[in-house]
């Protein structure tokens, strides 16, 4: 019998993982750990080269693999930094690790912010909870390039002062002359916080925007999409001016497996990141 | 392109034959229903059928196939890396698969073959195989292949046509892949003009036979919005019970799972077939779940298949028309109803 046995040479390119080691791993808030992962191989490491909003998909050894956004900037490569939530099956083993573990990584994938169209313009950044882990890429790119871009403004809305994450290093750009940085927490019951108390959309008061200038990039949860657009449009801010990340169960990431199908679109390959003027037809979306 | 006229106990003979070259994949009664199994020694074929219970889409795209395998032994000096798991690419021949389900194979081929992402797997297998369909000369009632761009004497992603003669066979060669299988064939005869005629009839017959019909031309033009928000989607999903067999045999749902799995300190990667009407489907680690509730899975997947599938490609419906999840819902929900149902919204 003639048949041919054996492996397929496209596999290299999307399916299959790249063994790396846990570098560090930096205690967040509760429940949250910064991790910063360098692949085994060095060709392999410059090969990476990631847009802010794309994602990887991690595998623990033995356990499954799960999508995590990149939450280090592409102007920094060499090592990846991911910022996870304890949460399920994959990201649960993922905290037994240590230091020098292995883990494997497949990516970048997805498409992200559209550096190129935001360069030479004013930014908006507005991140709740855990979406600061994806905006932080595009923050520190920013950042790393200043000039390239005008006004800068991050908002972000923690839970409550305990849950800000990276927060020393965010605080640093309270002081910086080149952005502004509003924060919000949802809730102080121990009254010690100074900053504003209340959801996200009230830091709005503060600001000034032009809708010609900007472009909005955000990420957090859906309601608060639902609100922070709103607000963006009152503000005559144009649906193929906003950009939000969503967050789906993404697991071939090459769009095949069709878990995260938003209507016409696949999560993982037409996003994650998407202009509101792609997803507003969608209800299913936000 | 030849056409060749076989009778049946030579058709037979020539496709046992056939194994020296191919893995051949023929249907036989098995219980009350069909299914495709390779053809061996002792199977006994069986052409003179309606369809198989389960589509032959497994043939291309397995039901539970591993990706890659894996140590997790420190000792093993490929500790922890993923091979990819060995497979048989060896050509393949599908004897008698209905031209439904070749149709079913061309939909699905847009999701796994397109130019950003080839699907390693699905597409080696796919190029692997011959398809040798087998023309419908009686079409069940749950039958509307010609309600969604195919027909029971469609060719479109046939390699072979059968057309069942009563005591022969007319084989019609459609692409070469088809032809150097028919070329490997003892036995048989040019067609003759008689023949081809006949076979026309037998044809026109069967078009003629398919009552069933629902119109699938008023799709494009809805509005994706207001068939969203549409009120029938809860009384349908009422008695809907998510058991997903509807999902599992359609030729044209091709969603999978990835799940790692490790038996002492082997493991794998597989990839199962899974289903848009499961919660977990969607179930993120964190609790969330986009689509919590029954009738937004039953809406996904009518909706995928009947309104964003046919925005996405601009070529018909994610529906070849095999009626299996008619005949096999527990609950009686059919899509020809819900075709009617967006249609009049």
């Amino acid at each position: 019998m003639k048949s041919k046995i054996g492996v397929t040479p496209e596999v290299e390119l999307f399916f299959r993982p790249h063994l790396a080691r846990i570098e560090r791993i930096f205690p967040q808030v509760a429940d949250h750990r910064l991790f910063q992962l360098r692949f085994a191989d060095g060709a392999v490491s410059e090969a990476f080269q990631h847009t802010p909003g794309q994602f990887i998909e991690l595998t623990v050894p033995g356990v499954g693999e799960a999508p995590i956004s990149v939450s280090s900037p592409p102007t920094r490569p060499g090592v990846i930094e991911i910022c996870v939530r304890k949460a399920g099956r994959v990201t649960s083993a993922l905290f037994e690790l240590q230091r020098g573990d292995q883990i494997a990584i497949r990516g970048p994938l997805g498409r992200g912010f559209p550096l190129e169209t935001f360069r030479g313009h004013d930014l908006l950044l507005v991140a709740g909870g855990l979406g600061m882990a994806p905006l932080r890429s595009l923050l520190q790119t920013v950042l790393d390039e200043r000039r390239a871009f005008g006004d800068l403004i991050l908002m972000y809305g923690a839970r409550n002062p305990d849950d800000i994450l990276f927060k020393y290093e965010l605080l640093g750009l309270m002081n910086r002359t080149d952005m502004k940085y509003l924060l919000s927490v949802d809730a102080d019951e121990e009254g010690i916080w100074k900053q504003y108390v209340g959801v996200v959309t009230g830091l709005f008061k503060d600001v000034s925007l032009n809708p010609e200038t900007t472009y909005c990039a955000m990420c957090g949860p859906p309601v608060m999409y639902r609100f922070v657009v709103q607000e963006l449009l009152n503000r005559s801010v144009m649906p193929e001016r906003i950009f939000l990340s969503l967050e789906r169960m993404m697991q071939c990431g090459v769009g095949k497996c069709g878990h995260c199908a938003i209507g016409p679109y696949y999560c993982c390959t037409d996003g994650p990141v998407f202009s509101y003027s792609e997803i507003r037809d969608i209800k299913e979306a936000i | 392109m030849e056409n060749k006229v076989f009778s049946k106990d030579e058709w037979l003979e020539g496709i046992k034959a056939l194994q020296s070259e191919y893995k051949v994949f023929v249907p036989v009664k098995a219980g009350d229903f069909h299914k495709f199994v390779r053809l061996e020694e002792q199977t006994i074929p069986d052409l003179d059928y309606q369809n198989t219970r389960l589509s032959p889409k497994s043939l291309v795209y397995p039901e539970s196939e591993r990706m890659f395998e894996f140590s997790t032994d420190e000792n093993d000096p490929d500790y922890n890396i993923l091979k990819e798991a060995q497979k048989d690419f060896g050509p393949q021949a599908i004897i008698g698969l209905r031209p439904c389900d070749a149709h079913g194979f061309l939909i699905v081929k847009r999701n796994f073959d397109n130019p950003e992402y080839k699907d390693p797997w699905w597409v080696r297998r796919y190029e692997a195989s011959t398809l040798v369909g087998l023309g419908c000369n009686e079409p069940c009632g749950t039958c509307f292949c010609s309600s969604v761009g195919g027909g029971p004497f469609d060719e479109e992603g046939l390699d072979v046509l059968l057309f069942d003669l009563e005591d022969q066979y007319l084989a019609k060669a459609l692409t070469e892949k088809g032809s150097t299988l028919l070329a490997k064939l003892d036995g048989g005869s040019e067609a003759s003009d008689k023949e081809l005629s006949k076979a026309e009839e037998v044809k026109k017959a069967a078009q003629e036979k398919i009552s069933s019909k629902v119109d699938t031309s008023k799709l494009a033009d809805k509005d994706v919005l207001e068939l969203f928000n549409a009120p029938f989607w809860e009384d349908l999903a009422f008695a809907c019970i998510n058991c997903g067999t509807c999902t599992f045999l359609c030729p044209t749902c091709w969603c999978f799972d990835i799940q790692d799995e490790v038996y002492q300190k082997i493991g794998d990667r597989i990839r199962n077939w899974d289903a848009c009407m499961f919660p977990l489907f969607t179930l993120h680690g964190s609790g969330h779940n986009p689509r919590s509730e029954k009738f937004q899975r039953v809406r996904q997947r009518f909706m995928h298949k009947l309104k964003y599938y046919v925005d996405k490609y601009g070529n018909g419906v994610q529906c070849s028309g095999c009626g299996r999840c008619v005949q096999f819902c527990p609950v009686n929900i059919d899509i020809r109803h819900v075709i009617e149902l967006m249609n009049s919204h």
